[in-house]
């Protein structure tokens, strides 16, 4: 697949301070790319390099083929949608969407035909001529996709876009930049805190934490399979259970224990020998925990309930087993009273196993 | 560039790609330091500090000439014989027309009218925005409004109705009289800004010792007071400079032989009798801004912070 | 309110807002207590603020406009003249002056101080080196005197020694700037040490409001390729439309006060050429004893900062009612 863009050895700081370290990064034509981590882990930052409104201090950045690192933003053949909108408040939405166009003297009629298509795509035609302050933060923000979408660019950033609007509003507005990237087939570039919106439209996230990327994956493999403890612990609500222990053999088997309990790793995928005395954590999802009826043949724990949280859909179970307190999905009709007793299994083909030193994935 | 080409290295050997960064553009676009902008904007900037400063340094090397060197020269020139026989002058000599004791007489008498009128007015003050941000009644707006409208009304037309009124009261022309004017005209800007302080502190405090069976002074004095002293100081800043700067006033409501500052420095520069004495006025009216201008430069940010929140919020 | 105040019961007394101190046992039981007494100590607190409102400015303002109408001479005489005051006023070539020079020095004070305030700190606002160490320069003469104000700049101005002296000593023989002597501009010499005084206040505000701006408008110009004199004129003037009024009627409301400059730098001179109306009003007030006239000429300052200040307060607050 072509490169559309591509980072290379990007490096920032602010004085002491390490923003971005030599980070490299190719992202596909017409890929969704997501960068995901927590405020600080220098998402943004790396977003307002390759727009060209930071500079980086070593490192190069490529859009297309073509080597963008000194160039100003507007001729970087990018578009920009912000967190706070960042729409011209005096300006109707048809000027917004026109005044970058008319800068650049672009002819009338080419402008006009620009923003018709705009407005069309996103639904905005009967707000053409409101001023941003008339407009409800769900269209504003459709405005502000429509001020990168007039420039017929190739790639577009957004920059947390979403995390201004009410729930409601953005699990809408989220279905509809999907739709928009089925529609357009750019590539995207997209800054967000939130792990549902990183899953849900993703072609590839990127987890990031302290400037380095941690994981650069399909949502699912970033799901399943995390990389390292951070990367678990990081995507997923309610988060991994995380059992601290080591590697032992029963039987000439690897087995996972725990004060004195032993799960048996057989299923676990690896590449690695699993050998013995090493220290490990042990990573199982609320979902991949099997308890009584679900319980596949082979060993079974006994673990008691300690409290229950109906969520409708699902019952978060929270399980006291061998001095570990995990948490287990199960459908929301059943239900169990605090104190009763269950079998409990993990279903190690969808466990992780950590080193407990280098925290990487086994 | 030799910082690139290490870089280059490290990153091949760390990432096992070779040769990823290209040759070309790399890193921070390299500027000069004296770019064209950078000429305009700091040209710009230093024109305007010089306007600024002009004044400060004619005031500092005039007041340290002679009067036979200022005849000579220029008011732009370096003293070339500094004296500061001036300012002895200025501070305990110079003439007022009425009396013959320099500035001291005025810097104390400023120093008496400053001392209670900054005390009483941040007091009076801060218990009426306490008041009105926590415990308001009804009427509390409207008299608000009026004062913050008042605000805006030329001293001048107001100034007669007090006169009588302190006239009646018996306190016309002393320094009582001078007090309670200068709390009157601080009120509505210490008003608002102790208002608006007291609303932006959180109000579940405020509940919590209501509950916990707090009275009106008791939460003023226990719990409003001890969050408070950076808005007390920002207050002071503003009663200190604006009382010590006060002229109207001063000449209104004072007698002569109890003239602040500011009306005695205006009257020994602008008396008209005998020969003028520049380098002693000059002496004279940096003595007088010193005490303001102190204020100014140790408080700093406090003191932006200070006219900010009276301009800009009212 | 007044059902509630109706009806009876124990209950209510702990409703009531600031109950004193020492609550009577006996009266809890009782009815609610007046509503005089309500938050008791509240109003005890504002009556400074109350009787600041309502007797100083409210009233005193109403006494002078009143007596505005009266012939009082030396002292205040409840005798109506009419507008007699006000055609004596407006037929004295004094007075005339005084507003003209008002006008003159407003308009002018306000173009330039806006101006040069909102250049000064669009220029802060460069990201530049020594930030500080600039403002402090910029603001120090807001926090003189205008009297340390006038008395620095008719030094400066002295056309024996100041800026005049200079220039013809650098070779302009014919160079002439004495506008402390001369009746035609001797406005634009109280002009200039006006402008040195207050133009740092309106930087700093200006400064403020420049910051105020959202960082993202400023990237979303520069993604859009707007160059920076248009993102200012364009953007983020019109974004800044409340901070230049509220700035304006700041000046503004100050600038039909001006006094004490007036006073220390030319004393009104020469002649009457630098006369201001709040001098007019303290010279017969308080000297020429003439006290209708002082009254009539402090209405019509009342009247000019009413005519600044209510459309803009009508604006600010008229509409959204909670300032």
């Amino acid at each position: 697949m072509a490169t559309s863009v591509s980072i290379r050895d990007l490096s920032l700081s602010f004085g002491a301070v390490t923003v971005l370290k030599d980070l490299n990064l190719d992202i596909h034509d017409g890929e969704f790319l997501v960068l995901l981590g927590s405020s600080g882990c220098g998402k943004s930052t790396l977003l307002n390099c390759i727009a060209g409104l930071l500079e980086p201090t070593e490192g190069q950045i490529y859009i297309k083929d073509r080597n963008v690192t000194w160039e100003e933003p507007k001729d970087r053949g990018i578009g920009m949608v912000f967190q706070s909108y960042a729409l011209y408040p005096q300006m109707t939405v048809e000027k917004n969407l026109s005044f970058g166009l008319q800068v650049a003297k672009m002819p009338k009629p080419d402008i006009d035909k620009r923003v018709a298509r705009a407005s069309e795509i996103l639904q905005i035609g009967p707000l053409l001529k409101r001023k941003p302050a008339e407009l409800s933060g769900g269209q504003r923000q459709r405005v502000a996709i429509g001020r990168a979408l007039v420039r017929d660019v190739d790639v577009f950033l957004f920059d947390e876009p979403l995390s201004n609007l009410d729930a409601k509003l953005r699990s809408e507005l989220r279905v509809e930049i999907k739709r928009l990237h089925q529609q357009l087939k750019n590539t995207m570039i997209y800054v967000t805190h939130d792990q549902i919106e990183a899953l849900t439209l993703a072609d590839r996230i990127a987890i990031m934490k302290s400037g380095v990327i941690q994981q650069l994956d399909d949502p699912i493999v970033i799901y399943n399979r995390p990389r390292n403890l951070f990367v678990a612990g990081f995507i997923g609500s309610p988060s991994m259970n995380f059992l601290r222990g080591e590697i032992n053999e029963v039987n000439g088997q690897p087995v996972f224990s725990t004060h004195g309990v032993n799960f048996s790793l057989a299923g676990y995928q690896t590449s690695e020998p699993l050998k013995a005395g090493r220290k490990v954590v042990l990573g199982a999802r609320p979902e991949h925990i099997a308890i009584d009826s679900d319980v596949m043949g082979g060993e079974a724990h006994e673990a008691v309930v300690d409290i229950e949280e109906p969520m409708g859909a699902d019952n978060l179970l929270w399980l006291k087993h061998a001095g570990h307190l995990m948490s287990v999905r199960i459908g929301g009709a059943r239900r169990y009273a605090p104190g009763s007793k269950v079998r409990m299994a993990f279903d190690m083909s969808m466990a992780s196993l950590f080193d407990a030193e280098t925290e990487d994935r086994i | 560039m030799a910082n690139s080409s290490t870089l280059n290295t490290t990153a091949a050997g760390i990432d096992a790609v070779s040769d990823r960064v290209g040759s070309g553009p790399s890193g921070r676009k390299p500027r000069k330091v004296i770019s064209q902008r950078n000429i305009i904007l700091y040209g710009l900037l230093g024109v305007a500090a010089l306007y600024y400063l002009v004044p400060l340094y004619v005031m500092i090397v005039t007041s340290l000439k002679g009067m036979p060197e200022i005849r000579m020269g220029n008011i732009f020139s370096p003293p070339l014989e500094i004296t500061f026989e001036p300012w002895a002058k200025a501070w305990a000599s110079a003439c007022t027309g009425l009396n013959c004791d320099g500035l001291s007489r005025g810097f104390w008498n400023s120093v008496r009218i400053l001392v209670p009128s900054v005390v009483v007015s941040i007091a009076v003050a801060s218990v009426s925005g306490y008041a009105l941000a926590n415990w308001r009644f009804k009427g509390s707006d409207v008299f608000f409004s009026i004062l913050i409208v008042g605000a805006f009304i030329p001293y001048q037309v107001m100034i007669y109705p007090i006169v009588i009124l302190l006239r009646e009261l018996g306190i016309y022309g002393t320094l009582t009289g001078l007090v309670i004017v200068h709390t009157i005209f601080g009120m509505p800007i210490l008003t608002l800004l102790f208002r608006n302080y007291f609303t932006s502190l959180p109000e579940e405090l405020f509940k919590a010792a209501r509950i916990d069976g707090a009275g009106f002074w008791q939460i003023f004095l226990r719990i409003m007071l001890p969050m408070s002293l950076p808005i007390f100081v920002v207050a002071m800043i503003l009663q200190v400079t604006g009382i010590w700067n006060d002229f109207l006033f001063g000449v209104v409501f004072t007698r002569p032989d109890s003239y602040p500052m500011t009306v005695q420095l205006n009257n020994i520069v602008n008396s008209v009798q005998g020969v003028k004495e520049y380098n002693v006025n000059m002496a004279a009216t940096l003595l007088t801004g010193a005490v303001p201008l102190i204020v100014y430069f140790v408080s700093g940010r406090l003191f932006v912070r200070g006219i900010a929140a009276g301009a800009v919020k009212g | 309110m007044s059902t509630r105040a109706e009806a009876p019961g124990p209950t209510h007394a702990s409703q009531t807002h600031a109950s004193p101190a020492k609550a009577n046992p006996a009266r809890s039981v009782a009815r609610r207590p007046n509503q005089l007494f309500r938050n008791l100590n509240s109003k005890i607190a504002s009556i400074p603020m109350i009787l600041v409102a309502v007797c100083v400015f409210l009233g005193g303002t109403l006494w002078t406009v009143v007596y505005s109408f009266t012939n009082s001479k030396l002292l205040p005489r409840f005798s109506f003249v009419g507008l007699d005051q006000y055609y004596r006023l407006w037929d004295a070539p004094r007075w005339v002056i005084s507003i003209q020079n008002l006008a003159i020095y407003g308009i002018l004070s306000l173009i330039f101080s806006l101006a040069i305030g909102f250049l000064l700190a669009a220029l802060m606002d460069q990201k530049i080196r020594f930030e500080n160490t600039f403002r402090t320069i910029f603001l120090y003469p807001f926090a003189l005197s205008f009297i340390v104000t006038g008395l620095v700049w008719q030094w400066i101005l002295n056309p024996e020694y100041g800026v005049q002296s200079i220039v013809r000593s650098l070779g302009w023989a014919d160079f002439t700037f004495d506008p402390l002597y001369d009746p035609s501009i001797v406005i634009y010499g109280v002009l200039i040490a006006g402008l040195w005084q207050g133009t740092g206040l309106v930087m700093c505000l200006m400064l403020a409001g420049l910051r105020g701006i959202d960082e993202d408008i400023w990237k979303a110009s520069r993604v859009d390729g707007i160059p920076m004199w248009r993102t200012y004129l364009f953007i983020v003037i019109p974004m800044m439309r409340p901070v230049f009024i509220t700035t304006l009627v700041i000046i503004a409301s100050g600038i039909v006060k001006v006094y004490d400059l007036v006073v220390a730098q030319t004393s009104g001179g020469p002649g009457i050429a630098s006369e201001v109306p709040a001098k007019y009003v303290y010279d017969y007030m308080f000297q020429a004893q003439n006290l209708g006239q002082g009254f009539a000429a402090s209405t019509m300052m009342l009247l000019t900062v009413a005519i600044i200040v209510v459309p803009w307060a009508y604006l600010e607050f008229g509409g959204k009612k909670r300032g």
